[in-house]
């Protein structure tokens, strides 16, 4: 971490930076929105934004169990349930073909009101309440190993498995002509948005999330002509967003997530527009 | 005339399904299904809505559990494997503002590099010969979701083919293609069927192409193939004149002799 508060204090010899928090604050930043960019980009592609609406509330079920349990770091506790929860959406999803809107909304709202309920317990919901709207000030040194290592899982499965992960949210029936195991990588991409997104829902909070991981796919795929261009702008507009909105927050007083989410739904708007005019 | 790679479809090459069956809870959705297929032939599957058609194409894709085996055994019946499959879908299910281009949707196919980072001039010079075989080179940079009906599927068909498999799924588009993007697609089709020595299987649910194009038919009811022959044979069989109400046999006959309405089609 020293490495990188001399980097800083070079490169950006602002009031802003001179302070610790905000050093932490912009280096969490730099891990977390290339990836949302990243993945963001086949959650949209595969229609799983209401699936990763569902996983981020779902964090608070995971607080709440291991509350009970008595784990000391919720953390383990709300990686394990999210898992679970995404598994067994996508198991109740292939087996009925009705409307994932709903399975997926049915579960969603059992585990918000299951978290709260448990973490509300004798009134002490007040002492979770962060995770609500997450705190990217809040960032310790030692977290930034651990969104280092996502971030790196996130590239690795990038580099090797994308091909085959994008045919498979193109269509299944295609996909499976060329011989890719369907389950194997729904499974395996659901389970990685569900780790990623408890990952960082501190930092983040579960009401905003979701839009830091849509919106910049979202704005990208309204001027991308390829995945290519899909990509880099999804990564541009998630990192831009990211240390402007974390900037701005910090002038403003504001919550920097939100501020952030602000920042990358005017990019939807511009790009929106441009796709209508053009 | 363009061959990729080698290729060991000849003409007593087949491909043989066996006892498949599929099961869905307790119900069993396919029984018993018995069928081979030589190369070279186009086999028309047909039958009426809910006999279980795309359970029988989604089992032979593997893409849902099934019983029974799938293999292909060459002339000499010394090799016996898994057949590669190529299928061109009757509608692609997909997301049309997606940003993919008919580029990423080939070299995602048939290239190991992540198309978000980098394809190379050799991926792309695969994918214009392959589109070549459609007449679609010009659609290499074009979204998918902008194609019509037509052009999609001939992207499609150049896909299944890439590389040429041993069995070619076609299941029939019912609607979005207008009379002269079908006219192309399935003389794009013959033409290939006898330049790889194909073998295909049609799911069609026009009767007068199926009369006049396929080798043989299978028809499928209840769960199971209850009728395998020639179209003359099938189009006899009072199985089949009782599912679908006349007597097609005479009725095609007829309608072919009279106004040849339907070669202008195909």
């Amino acid at each position: 971490m020293t490495v990188w508060y001399k980097i800083v204090d070079f490169l950006l010899p602002f009031q802003w930076a001179e302070f610790d928090f905000m050093k932490n604050a912009l280096l969490g930043v730099l891990l977390v929105t290339p990836m949302f960019g990243l993945l963001g980009t086949l959650v949209v592609n595969n229609k799983m934004g209401f699936f990763s609406d569902a996983l981020g509330h779902s964090a608070l079920t995971g607080i709440a169990i291991g509350v009970i349990l008595g784990i000391k770091n919720p953390l383990w506790s709300m990686l394990g349930f999210s898992v679970i929860l995404a598994v067994v959406i996508v198991k109740v999803k292939n087996v009925n073909t009705a409307s994932t809107d709903t399975i997926i909304g049915v579960f969603s709202s059992i585990a918000v009101a299951l978290g709260i309920a448990i973490l509300s317990f004798r009134g002490g919901f007040t002492k979770y309440s962060t995770y609500l709207i997450g705190d990217l000030l809040s960032i310790k040194s030692d977290d930034m190993l651990l969104l280092g290592v996502t971030l790196i899982v996130v590239i690795f499965i990038w580099i090797f498995l994308f091909n085959k992960l994008l045919l498979v949210s193109v269509n299944h029936s295609l996909a499976s002509s060329r011989g890719i195991k369907i389950n194997f990588y729904e499974y395996m991409f659901t389970i990685i948005v569900a780790v990623i997104v408890t990952v960082s829902i501190q930092w983040v909070g579960v009401l905003i999330i979701n839009s830091m991981l849509l919106l910049p796919a979202a704005s990208a795929r309204n001027i991308a002509g390829n995945i290519r261009q899909y990509h880099v702008y999804s990564v541009l507009i998630a990192v831009f967003s990211g240390v402007s909105g974390l900037l701005l927050s910090y002038f403003l007083g504001t919550a920097s997530g939100a501020t952030i989410v602000l920042i990358s739904s005017l990019f939807f708007a511009a790009t929106f527009f441009k796709k209508i005019l053009s | 005339m363009i061959i990729s790679e080698k290729h060991d479809n000849t003409l007593f090459s087949c491909i043989k399904i066996n006892d498949f069956g599929v099961k869905i809870g307790n119900t069993k959705i396919l029984r018993d299904v018995n069928l081979h297929f030589h190369s070279g032939d186009l086999t028309a599957l047909i039958g009426p809505n809910g006999a279980g058609k795309s359970t029988l194409l989604k089992a032979i894709l593997g893409q849902i559990a099934h019983t029974g085996s799938i293999t292909f055994v060459d002339k000499a019946k010394k090799l016996i494997r898994k057949p590669k499959i190529g299928y061109v879908p009757q509608k692609l299910d997909f997301d049309y503002s997606s940003p993919l281009s008919v580029l990423d949707i080939f070299a995602a196919s048939f290239s190991r590099k992540p198309v978000w980072f980098h394809i190379s001039k050799d991926v792309r010079k695969k994918t214009i010969e392959s589109l070549s075989r459609v007449n679609g080179e010009q659609l290499i940079d074009k979204r998918l979701g902008v194609l019509s009906g037509g052009e999609l599927q001939r992207v499609l068909l150049a896909l299944a083919l890439q590389p040429v498999p041993d069995i070619l799924l076609l299941d029939e588009p019912v609607s979005g293609i207008d009379q002269n993007g079908l006219k192309l697609f399935y003389s794009i089709v013959s033409k290939l069927r006898e330049k790889y020595n194909l073998s295909i299987i049609l799911v069609s649910h026009d009767l007068h192409l199926v009369y006049k194009y396929a080798d043989y038919i299978a028809f499928l009811n209840n769960g199971t193939i209850e009728c395998f022959g020639t179209s003359q044979e099938v189009f006899s069989s009072s199985k089949v004149i009782e599912i679908f109400g006349i007597d097609w046999n005479e009725a095609l006959k007829r309608q072919n002799e009279e106004g040849e309405k339907y070669d202008s089609m195909v």
